[in-house]
């Protein structure tokens, strides 16, 4: 008799059913929407506090390079001491005061800047003013030894190094950081996926043990089944709240952008700022169609097959496990020495993800642990979109189903076992002598 | 007599420790057959077993003239010492589960856990969840699933525990029910009253090993002493008690009785009859009171084990 669909069913329902999975679905991405829109309103009233800054320049020629902008505004000061500008500045609850002494050399005047203020400046204004005065003063050094500025400038030469692979493939580094980007995702939801419905799997294991339902249940199906049903309809329940979560997301972040006006569009003018000021606009349309050439430049199929099939294996290789820790333990306080092992690698693998993924993609350490099973789903999506040869695929596919059967295999033992052990926490000798039970 | 199950020589270890050490039963067809022992004796792994829950090491069951195989989960009920039910489900729902795990049609299950809920008055737990019902509630659901395929075996570990008296009552007229309906009735238990009430076979399991089995009256004439408890009124009674204590090997008597008399019990040798030790007494006085000490279940158990 096979029951598997009948145990699928019933655990999926009762998880989709609970009204806490039903809370969680819905208030989750509210949240976090809620929680985007706060910090998008609050760094723009921010920044969009206007600052008023004073400038005594005894120099004379720093002053004319401080032009204002739209959150700060600079007012020159002539003809006054500098205690007499503090003052004016501190009545006027002026942000601060920029005082330059008074040289002619360049060399003297940079080391005769101060800036007064009655509480610490922000760093990035203070950084702001320094490049600005940095490029004046050397631009001044370099007028005085007779060069022309002018001709500098039109004679400075921006590089971008076209990457092509032998087989004509076209890369930059634009398409490196949407690489990364795809291969993080893939890699970071995984890693996710199997923590958030891994620990659902071995909480509703531990809830049939501590309900003593569970030998009701096994004298009608086998363990290994009720396991499989169990981790089936769990992860059926995860997607379906992702999904849940993605388009909730999606049409909330639609309507909150379409509340707040193009505000969240705003917000991200600072970094555009910053982009405007290392290259021109026709660099901007550029790196737009860089990025939209990346994006197809990905190997699109191979990512979804790839994504797919590593996301189902890894995903099923940890909750077994998971399933076989909740049928050792009586409660979930007892799951914690258990759980490190099985955390430790898929931390790693992460990490080796980040660090030497972005590093090197084909370097030895992360071509090594794309192939050991524990780490090999999270670093292989990882790798994926810099494009790996397919028999590297396969045969870190097939190593990571070789230990999915074994480890299917090793916890359907411990759960077998464990599901009828009650009262005391398991030792790990324990464990392997179920296992020849 | 056909038996529709029989246990042969299973051995059972777990690591160092045998849980059943060659253990044979056979459960007649149509009784009610008590499977005793004290606690960590090796019931439930037996049960177990016979659950296809635990493989035997060695040895195997035959059901029904067949090998133990999967098929025959649908010919069991079983309602184990430990048990319990999802308590965040709703007890129909739950109910209509387990019923198809046994592989009952949903259809089938509805129709017939609607009798039951019916019989047991239990109707309106339906839409309940089990978080909301007492434990003895919960038992009666338990109870009704175990029974609700039909099964030609009924497995019951410790089947009153967590019931007050009169739904005991209750559940163990089901059971009788059952079991003139043609169902064979495995039952563990260490209450020695319901054994003595229901059982028609028992088994008593101790320390792994199988050290008594068969049918219960059978079993109770193989541990009767000839020993009789005897009731007599005379003038003397000083007199008697030491004349009779000549001739017999006796001891104080204990029951109750309404008239002022000798109590004694008295044992006779394997081969006297009861008769000649009545005529002897009547010769003596008015015999008020003349019962064979039949040794009860749990006297069996006690000293079977202890013999053991």
């Amino acid at each position: 008799m096979n029951h598997l669909p009948l145990i699928i069913k019933r655990e999926y329902l009762t998880k989709v059913k609970n009204k806490s999975f039903l809370i969680m679905t819905i208030l989750s991405p509210v949240i976090m929407i809620a929680l985007i829109a706060v910090v998008a309103y609050l760094s723009q009233l921010n920044s969009n506090s206007e600052r008023h800054i004073s400038v005594l320049d005894e120099s004379g020629v720093l002053s004319p390079v401080l032009e204002d902008t739209e959150n700060i505004k600079y007012s020159i000061l002539e003809q006054v001491s500098l205690d007499e500008a503090k003052q004016i500045v501190e009545e006027q609850e002026n942000y601060g005061l920029l005082y330059v002494e008074e040289h002619t050399d360049a060399n003297a005047i940079s080391k005769g800047i101060k800036f007064y203020s009655k509480e610490s400046p922000s760093i990035t204004l203070i950084s702001d003013l320094e490049n600005k005065l940095e490029r004046r003063l050397t631009d001044l050094n370099l007028e005085r030894e007779g060069v022309d500025v002018k001709k500098i400038k039109s004679a400075s030469i921006r590089v971008a190094i076209e990457q092509e692979s032998f087989e004509g493939e076209k890369t930059s580094k634009i398409d490196s950081i949407i690489k990364l980007a795809f291969g993080g995702a893939a890699g970071y939801l995984l890693f996710m996926f199997i923590i958030i419905y891994g620990n659902m799997i071995m909480r509703s294991v531990i809830e049939e043990k501590t309900s003593r339902i569970i030998e009701v249940i096994i004298s009608s199906v086998k363990p290994v089944q009720l396991m499989l049903g169990k981790i089936i309809g769990t992860s059926l329940a995860g997607i379906t709240q992702f999904v849940i979560w993605i388009v909730l997301g999606g049409v909330l972040l639609t309507l909150v952008s379409a509340i707040f006006g193009l505000d969240l569009m705003q917000s991200q003018m600072p970094q555009e700022e910053i982009m405007n000021q290392a290259m021109n606009n026709s660099d901007m349309a550029m790196e737009m169609q860089n990025i939209m050439v990346a994006f197809y430049n990905l190997p699109i199929t191979n990512l979804i097959f790839a994504f797919i099939l590593f996301f189902i294996g890894g995903y099923l290789l940890y909750s077994s496990l998971y399933a076989a820790i909740g049928a050792a333990v009586d409660n979930e306080t007892d799951t914690q020495q258990f759980l490190l092992p099985i955390l430790m690698p898929l931390i790693l693998a992460v990490y080796i993800g980040i660090f030497t993924v972005i590093e090197d993609p084909h370097g030895t350490v992360s071509t090594v642990f794309s192939f050991i099973p524990f780490t090999s789903p999270v670093v292989m999506l990882m790798r994926i979109p810099f494009g790996v040869p397919i028999w590297q695929q396969a045969l870190s596919l097939i190593l990571l189903l070789g230990t999915f059967m074994f480890t299917v295999w090793f916890a359907a033992k411990i759960y077998r076992v464990g599901i009828l052990m009650y009262g005391k926490k398991p030792s790990y000798k324990e464990l392997i002598k179920w296992i020849k039970y | 007599m056909v038996n529709l199950l029989e246990a042969h020589a299973v051995s059972k270890k777990f690591g160092d420790f045998t849980a059943l050490n060659n253990v044979s039963i056979a459960v007649p067809k149509g009784s009610i057959f008590g499977l005793l022992g004290p606690n960590g004796a090796g019931k439930t792994t037996l049960i177990r077993v016979i659950n296809q829950i635990t493989m035997p090491d060695t040895g195997h069951v035959i059901l029904d003239n067949e090998p133990l195989q999967t098929h025959h989960i649908k010919d069991i009920g079983y309602l184990p010492e430990e048990r319990g039910l999802y308590k965040s489900m709703k007890v129909g729902e739950q109910a209509l589960y387990l019923a198809q795990l046994k592989g009952l049609s949903k259809q089938e299950a509805k129709t017939r856990l609607k009798y039951w809920f019916d019989r047991l008055e239990i109707g309106d737990w339906w839409n309940k969840k089990i978080q909301e019902l007492s434990k003895g509630m919960a038992q009666k659901i338990q109870f009704v699933v175990t029974v609700l395929h039909n099964p030609k075996l009924l497995i019951f570990d410790e089947p009153f525990s967590g019931f007050d008296p009169i739904n005991a009552n209750l559940i163990k007229d089901e059971i009788l029910r059952l079991k003139n309906e043609g169902a064979t009735v495995i039952f563990s238990t260490h209450r020695m009253e319901s054994v003595e009430e229901l059982c028609d076979h028992i088994a008593l399991i101790h320390q792994s090993n199988k050290i008594l089995d068969g049918k219960l009256t059978d079993i109770k004439k193989q541990f009767k002493t000839n020993t009789f408890e005897v009731g007599i009124r005379t003038n003397d009674e000083a007199a008697l008690q030491k004349e009779m204590a000549d001739r017999f090997v006796v001891s104080p008597a204990n029951f109750k009785t309404i008239e002022d008399e000798l109590k004694l019990n008295v044992k006779l040798s394997n081969n006297a009859s009861p008769n000649d030790l009545l005529r002897y007494l009547t010769s003596k006085g008015e015999v008020s009171h003349f019962v064979e000490l039949v040794p009860s279940a749990n006297d069996i158990f006690i000293q079977a084990v202890k013999n053991s």
